[in-house]
């Protein structure tokens, strides 16, 4: 090293401080530590083979019909809100306010209102509905549960959708049209990609939503995850029951979360410079 | 069978009494946890803005927690967990002692966490939305740490986080239907209780339903409102 090095290499960095602010983190820290060490614990103390050989296959059970549950009600949801997204942004004004009230009926009220509407609330029409041969459909909780998380989505993904093609600047469709596509193609070939991009993060949101938010079916005798968590909790009087049923969901969400990020870094590859 | 208008009148014969009761339970409740949460959730984002690597992480832990949770599992476990664990806490002392622990406080509590987690990530895309001249402008004039925060960020904080906040308190509102799990006699509860006795449950939750969808209505109304006057104080300036 010559003398000119050793001048110019920069001082030794200062030891950090105990500043406030980091007697305050460590503190916090060590709360969240002490925490899941008590929840680590509380999980020891109570470890019991027999409860997972008993238990296990309710979850999983239960696991499986929250994500059936989700995943058959994102798809129709989907579909649903193309229609939906439409004829909200159609210059008609009368469909633009069909569609207005739709979105706005399903996004402003809950979804366990949705659901005992559709459940209990259709059920007082078994008479009619015997009469027309929908008392089926109805009388069952899962596909009323399916109904109600269908519409409910369908609403807010029109909105995401909605968004996502009008977030794509005028001058797109100018384009392609100038250059003689017609609006079919030009909506296939170069707004849809453009919009997704756009799209995606509330997608995986809205998925995200959907999950935690199935856990309200519990209350319309659906044995989703948290309807067979609540079932193991009242024959176990164990309270593991309802932790175990916090690190799957969490499990899940933060998958997906992690999964929406990958794939946004994947497909604007093309945007990073 | 008694008619729509008779159960749907005031008083020992009809029910809206006791759904007027449950909405009084709904909206106290939202509007009890609105300033807790806000509370919480300033206090995280704060933290998770901070330059300090372990604040930012316990920030961090908090959000993904109550994030990554459904609402529905946080109040169960909030509420059996609270009680479980007060009970064990009061028997130490005293054994043979029982808690009942207050299903609006439990509610309340789980509704915080929740909404916080979601308002400290409004508040800290507002934070990062504020330029560093305002804290440095503010230091050169001599401004303490505390002063700057809040004579010259908080103002700015509040006009840009305010579009984030009414969505949560639109969330929030739905939200509180949950507490009817509980057994705390909100808007959903009593319509349920409603529905089971008289067999129209249709009326009721469809009712109930409305009655959600006219709480929403008001708030945009009223988020208008604040809208528009913290509008005007932007011109002003």
């Amino acid at each position: 090293m010559s003398v000119a090095d050793a001048n110019t290499a920069p001082p030794p960095a200062l030891p950090r401080r105990w500043t406030r602010a980091r007697v305050i983190g460590h503190a916090l820290l060590g709360l969240w530590i002490a925490a899941g060490l008590g929840m680590i614990w509380f999980l020891v103390t109570a470890w019991d083979p027999q409860f997972f050989v008993k238990y296990g296959p309710w979850y999983l059970s239960g696991l499986l019909t929250t994500v059936v549950l989700v995943t058959i009600s994102i798809v129709l949801g989907a579909i649903l809100s193309v229609p939906i997204a439409y004829m909200r942004m159609s210059d008609n004004r009368l469909l633009g306010a069909i569609a207005y009230g739709y979105v706005y009926f399903f996004r402003g009220t809950p979804l366990l209102a949705q659901a005992f509407l559709v459940y209990y609330g259709f059920g007082a029409f078994r008479p009619q509905l015997e009469a027309v041969g929908l008392w089926w459909f109805f009388r069952e909780a899962w596909y009323c549960a399916v109904l109600a998380f269908t519409l409910n989505t369908s609403a807010y993904q029109a909105e995401i959708l909605r968004g996502a093609i009008e977030s794509v600047p005028r001058g797109q469709w100018e384009g392609a049209a100038s250059l003689g596509l017609h609006k079919w193609l030009t909506l296939r070939k170069i707004v849809f990609p453009q919009a997704m991009i756009v799209a995606l993060r509330p997608y995986g949101n809205e998925i995200i939503l959907m999950i935690k938010g199935s856990a309200v079916v519990t209350l319309i005798t659906v044995y989703d995850l948290m309807g067979m968590t609540r079932r193991i909790y009242s024959s176990s009087f164990d309270f593991q029951a309802y932790i175990w049923a916090g690190v799957i969901y969490m499990a899940i969400v933060e998958t997906l979360r992690y999964a929406t990020e990958w794939i946004e870094r994947r497909i604007t590859r093309h945007l990073k410079r | 069978m008694q008619s729509a208008w008779t159960l749907l009148s005031w008083g020992p014969q009809g029910w809206l009494d006791d759904i007027a009761y449950g909405v009084f339970i709904t909206v106290s409740l939202a509007l009890a946890t609105l300033p807790i949460g806000l509370l919480i959730g300033f206090l995280v984002a704060l933290a998770k803005n901070s330059e300090e690597p372990s604040l930012r992480l316990a920030g961090n832990i908090y959000t993904t927690i109550f994030r990554g949770l459904p609402e529905l599992l946080t109040l169960f476990i909030i509420f059996f967990g609270l009680q479980i664990a007060l009970q064990k806490l009061f028997q130490f002392f005293q054994p043979g002692a029982t808690i009942d622990v207050n299903a609006f406080v439990s509610g309340m509590i789980a509704l915080a966490f929740v909404f916080s987690s979601y308002a400290s990530e409004v508040f800290l895309s507002a934070f990062r939305a504020i330029p560093r001249g305002q804290y440095e402008g503010g230091y050169a004039i001599g401004l303490t740490d505390g002063q700057t925060m809040r004579l010259i960020v908080l103002p700015q904080l509040v006009r840009i986080a305010l579009p984030g906040l009414s969505n949560l308190w639109l969330i929030l509102l739905k939200d509180t239907a949950l507490v009817s799990a509980i057994g705390l006699p909100d808007t959903i509860r009593q319509a349920i209780i409603a529905s089971r006795v008289t067999q129209q449950a249709f009326l009721f939750f469809g009712l109930v339903t409305l009655i959600y969808l006219a709480l929403a209505i008001i708030s945009s109304f009223g988020i208008g409102v604040i809208d528009k006057a913290v509008k005007q104080q932007d011109v002003r300036r």
